[in-house]
């Protein structure tokens, strides 16, 4: 007869068979049997946050930059609910999450116990699906489900609540089944048939560009080389969502930068213009359409996707292709090899003279400021940043706002998976704790959070797990004093009425770095921002960067929501013959 | 507060909404009706009426039935979000004016007064199988199986013959013929 095991030790022996190897938790009442057990699993190491919150988003960063699932540990009631951003953020954004929430005890379910909540409840909207575990024979299976509903298909979070009494209950432990599977839903659901529609409109089309997204990083490292050799076969212009910077090299010719709302000149246009659009792995935000019913109007469109429900979601498509994006491009790659002596040599002359108008976008720059001797532009920056940090592996989390656009922007990302940002639901507070877990992940590896002042405070108390679990994570806080994009739009759009948008009583970041136990640096001159980065990049342990930036400097080029892609503002040197007017002005 | 200054774009032209009954086949578990209902006014579905109840207690499937409106492509993402739910096997729509279908709603009229009212009711019920559930000398509980535009007209017209009370359930659909839903 088998050993019957407790609740607790059957929810680490399920991580133990699923590899995991870190999580990322709060103690609290109705863990306690579960933070009991730990000491009894050497493999398994636990990171102690300061906040839930920060438990969820460490595990995202974990997540993002190792493609492993990420665990979060917290108790019930308010450990429960404080993980709620996090989950909604890890759902918006597709990030494998499981999230083990303790439950009062069954009997005193409904009763309004202390630190009940209906977890369950609120967590269903935000998460690909949550079990209650009633009953401990279910536990084993459960777990296991979870692990792998949230990373197979399209990845996301998913929650286990787990009553008190249960963590002390006893049964069997079962393995994972691998035939299970989800219903019957497999993820690949595209015929060849497809692929060789697909590659015959490569080989017609004149104006094509690719639009990848953050699917490629999902479907992991594979995906990203078999869409290099896709472009490279092509010779396509591709352009890239928030999500997807890093599958393709941000540095390569091929690559018109990022699309949307701040994306540049080149790439807006080109969608617009294009008669073949080809969507990889993302889903046309609203962020990236600008206006629908103007959006890209002249193309022939391509969605390739693992969520059939993406489709038609928002754009009409002429061809869709359900599928992992690995899978995907290596068969149209296999089928575009075969076919090589009609396909890759005639197309890339006819798409020649697409190429000549893309270069005439690009002379416009549109990336450009105006610098400065005296104060430090946050764009200059960023690219002073890069300069210094793109010799080493580097992973970059960010928070929301216009820090994260000029990151975006001006930072070039080579490999996949070193970019970390919240991009659906646009969390402040997101890149700290993220950092914390890019670090977790990556011990040996440059980790920095291009932080804006204001997000940054909103997690700011993860300095405290910096410093106990001493992760050398670098918080570069572009300090503007502003919550910057919400200047930038009141400046542009309501009459310059800053209401409530300036921080007064910021804190003194360098002090604030001595109280949490690590190195502050502050830079306000941009004589000094080389040596002070140097001093950041140099300094073996965390450090807050406190740069003081031009509070009045923009985010520039700019689509207006509400306009088509061909009409973006551009920046300072173009801004007089562009002002936002009437109608576009009520919809941004 | 001049005019909206909303942070999206605006919405694109309207198409027309029709009418759609979803049948959704659902592990019968906890939740797993707060999932499906969720989802629908989460994501700002509408839902006209729902029956559910299992119809199979060896495999434990409940089978949902949900009657929405929505445009063609509301429709499609409807069904394409179902399909996602993790308690889901399989989710079938149709138009409400499809003739391979059969949809019914059952209704409870409850009729107080004289004899010859409650006689009133039962001929005007006549063509919706009328059964007599439970009878005394000043009322009646009478039970009709009809469309659902059928109940909405027997509700008027019995109000003035003492109807008090009218509960009524959603509607439930089987396609005619040999053939079943896939």
């Amino acid at each position: 007869m088998p050993k019957l095991l407790t609740g607790a030790e059957i929810v680490f022996k399920c991580l133990e068979d699923q590899k995991v190897e870190h999580i990322f938790g709060y103690p609290g009442g109705a863990v306690l049997p579960i933070y009991d057990e730990l000491k009894n699993h050497p493999s398994i190491k636990h990171i102690l946050v300061r906040h839930e919150q920060g438990a969820g988003h460490a595990a995202e960063g974990y997540a993002r930059s190792s493609g492993k699932p990420g665990v979060v540990l917290v108790t019930s009631g308010p450990g429960a609910t404080n993980v709620v951003t996090a989950l909604t953020d890890a759902y918006m954004d597709s990030v494998p999450l499981v999230c083990i929430s303790g439950q009062v005890p069954t009997h005193l379910i409904g009763t309004d116990a202390f630190q009940e909540c209906d977890t369950t409840g609120i967590t269903r909207p935000c998460t690909k699906h949550n079990w209650l575990v009633k009953d401990i024979n279910d536990l084993s299976k459960v777990m296991h489900e979870a692990f792998r509903v949230a990373t197979t298909g399209r990845p996301g979070p998913v929650l286990i609540d787990i009553p008190k009494d249960i963590q002390f209950a006893k049964a069997k432990y079962k393995k994972p089944n691998k035939e299970n599977k989800l219903n019957g839903k497999s993820h690949n659901k595209f015929s060849q048939d497809q692929i060789v529609e697909l590659v015959k409109l490569l080989s017609k089309a004149k104006k094509p560009i690719i639009y990848s997204g953050g699917g490629v990083i999902n479907s992991g490292p594979k995906a990203s080389h078999a869409l290099r050799e896709f472009v490279q076969l092509t010779g396509f212009p591709i352009t890239s969502t928030l999500q997807g910077l890093g599958a393709y090299p941000g540095d390569d010719n091929q690559f018109l930068g990022m699309l949307g709302m701040h994306g540049t000149y080149e790439a807006n246009n080109a969608m617009h213009d294009c008669d073949l659009l080809i969507n990889i792995g993302a889903r046309f935000d609203d962020r990236i359409t600008g206006k629908i019913d103007e959006f890209s109007p002249n193309s022939k469109k391509v969605h390739i996707d693992i969520d059939p429900s993406s489709i038609n979601k928002i754009i009409k498509v002429d061809l869709a292709i359900v599928g992992d994006v690995t899978s995907v491009i290596s068969k149209i790659n296999k089928t575009i090899a075969k076919r090589k002596n009609g396909h890759s040599k005639s197309n890339k002359s006819n798409i020649a003279k697409w190429w000549e108008q893309i270069e005439k976008w690009r002379e416009k720059d549109s990336l450009n400021f105006i610098n400065s001797d005296e104060s430090i532009k946050p764009q200059h920056a960023v690219q002073r940043l890069y300069e210094l940090t793109k010799s080493k592996d580097t992973y970059v989390t960010t928070e929301v706002g216009q820090h994260q656009m000029w990151a975006a922007q001006h930072y070039k990302f080579n490999k996949p998976n070193r970019w970390m940002t919240s991009g659906g639901l646009g969390t402040m507070g997101y890149g700290l704790p993220a950092a914390v877990g890019v670090q977790i992940a990556h011990p040996e590896k440059l980790v920095i959070d291009i932080a804006g002042e204001a997000s940054v405070l909103m997690t700011m108390q993860e300095m405290s797990t910096a410093v106990q679990y001493n992760l050398p994570i670098k918080i570069f806080i572009l300090n503007n004093q502003y919550m910057g994009m919400v200047r930038q739009w009141q400046e542009l759009l309501h009459e310059k009425n800053y209401s409530e948008s300036y921080s007064e009583a910021l804190p003194d970041f360098m002090k604030m770095a001595e109280a949490y136990g690590c190195k502050g640096i502050k830079a306000d001159n941009p004589d000094d921002l080389d040596d002070k980065i140097q001093e950041m990049i140099d300094y073996d342990g965390p450090v807050i960067f406190d740069c003081h930036v031009d509070p009045n400097e923009n985010c520039f080029p700019m689509i207006p929501s509400g306009k088509p892609h061909n009409q973006m503002i551009l920046g300072p040197n173009d801004q007089e013959e562009n002002k936002i007017k009437g109608k576009g002005k009520a919809l941004v | 507060m001049p005019q909206s200054k909303s942070a999206y774009s605006i919405p694109t032209k309207k198409q027309k909404p029709d009418t759609y009954i979803f049948v959704v086949w659902v592990d019968n578990e906890a939740g797993v009706l707060a999932r499906v209902v969720g989802l629908f006014s989460g994501r700002g579905y509408n839902i006209e009426s729902l029956a559910v109840a299992e119809v199979d207690a060896v495999k434990n499937i409940s089978r949902i039935t949900i009657v929405t409106t929505g445009t063609p492509q509301v429709i499609d993402q409807i069904r394409l979000q179902l399909t996602k739910l993790v308690p889901v096997h399989k989710v079938a729509e149709f138009k409400r004016e499809d003739k391979g279908v059969i949809f019914k709603e059952m209704a409870l009229f409850k009729v107080v007064g004289k004899r010859n009212k409650i006689e009133k009711c039962l001929n005007a019920c006549k063509k919706f199988n009328p059964v007599i559930l439970d009878e005394t000398k000043t009322s009646a509980v009478i039970q009709i199986t009809a469309l659902r535009r059928e109940i909405d007209k027997m509700n008027k017209k019995l109000k003035p013959l003492g109807l008090i009370s009218t509960s009524r359930t959603g509607a439930v659909a089987m396609t005619r013929g040999a053939k079943i839903f896939n």
